[in-house]
């Protein structure tokens, strides 16, 4: 099968709609799949991959910690909006630390977050040629 | 479906998977390996523990190929690959060892 290029674009808050879980779980089947596959996450979408998640309040499975996940499923690449944090009034040091294990440099952990501006991140969705928006 | 452990009831899904997954015991996971004839070696109490490590850590069951390389990080090269999951596991390590473990079936596996 030829490979294509993926990407996963995460537009909403974690909670409170489907969207977030629902894309996580179409992102992890992809993966059985060998594409080149990559996130995007822009507007509200960047509270997905925040730290400190807290669902005790709602009810709700807490699923962050599976996005630490992705990282064994080959997905390397998740760009993230750097307006879209600014506007929210976060930093990168508030998002959660993923990343992935180079199997050929000693299982080195290497970041899969790329920060990217407004600009950065339209010549990524250029480029790509399936995208899935969530 | 259920399955008497220990005089308690444990309630099954339609495929064998548990309800409830806060209702698994080390005993529950012998006697779901006992309806389908297996006796559970260390070999596959390593597979099972790893299973719910990865769960307790990340929130879901690893993919097929995703546990093997895991295995092959932590248990050594000889027994990440699919030919050793399968010995232990022939109706798939994914859907099997999952089941064993407590686990509800890995996402994305049919």
């Amino acid at each position: 099968m030829a490979t294509k290029k993926f990407m996963f674009v995460n537009r909403k808050a974690p909670y409170g709609t489907v969207y977030a879980l629902e894309s996580l779980e179409v992102v992890l089947i992809s993966a059985a799949f060998e594409q080149d596959v990559s996130l995007a996450f822009i507007d509200d979408g960047v509270y997905q991959i925040t730290k400190g998640q807290n669902t005790d309040g709602i009810g709700q499975k807490n699923f962050s910690s599976t996005y630490k996940a992705l990282g064994d499923y080959e997905i390397k690449k998740l760009y993230v909006e750097k307006e879209s944090l600014e506007e929210r009034g976060l930093t990168p040091d508030d998002l959660m630390d993923l990343v992935w294990e180079d199997e050929d440099d000693d299982w080195a952990e290497k970041p899969s977050i790329i920060l990217v501006d407004r600009s950065e991140m339209t010549d990524v969705l250029a480029d790509q040629e399936v995208i899935l928006s969530f | 479906m259920a399955l008497e452990v220990d005089g308690q009831s444990i309630e099954l899904d339609e495929e064998g998977y548990l309800v409830d997954l806060s209702s698994w015991t080390p005993e529950v996971a012998k006697a779901l390996a006992a309806e389908e004839d297996v006796e559970l070696t260390d070999e596959h109490w390593d597979i099972i523990n790893f299973l719910r490590e990865y769960y307790e850590e990340y929130q879901i069951a690893p993919a097929v190929r995703v546990l093997t390389k895991a295995v092959g990080k932590r248990l050594g090269k000889d027994k990440g690959n699919s030919k050793y999951l399968y010995s232990l596991f022939p109706y798939g390590p994914g859907k099997q060892a999952c089941k064993y473990a407590g686990l509800p079936k890995p996402t994305g596996c049919v």
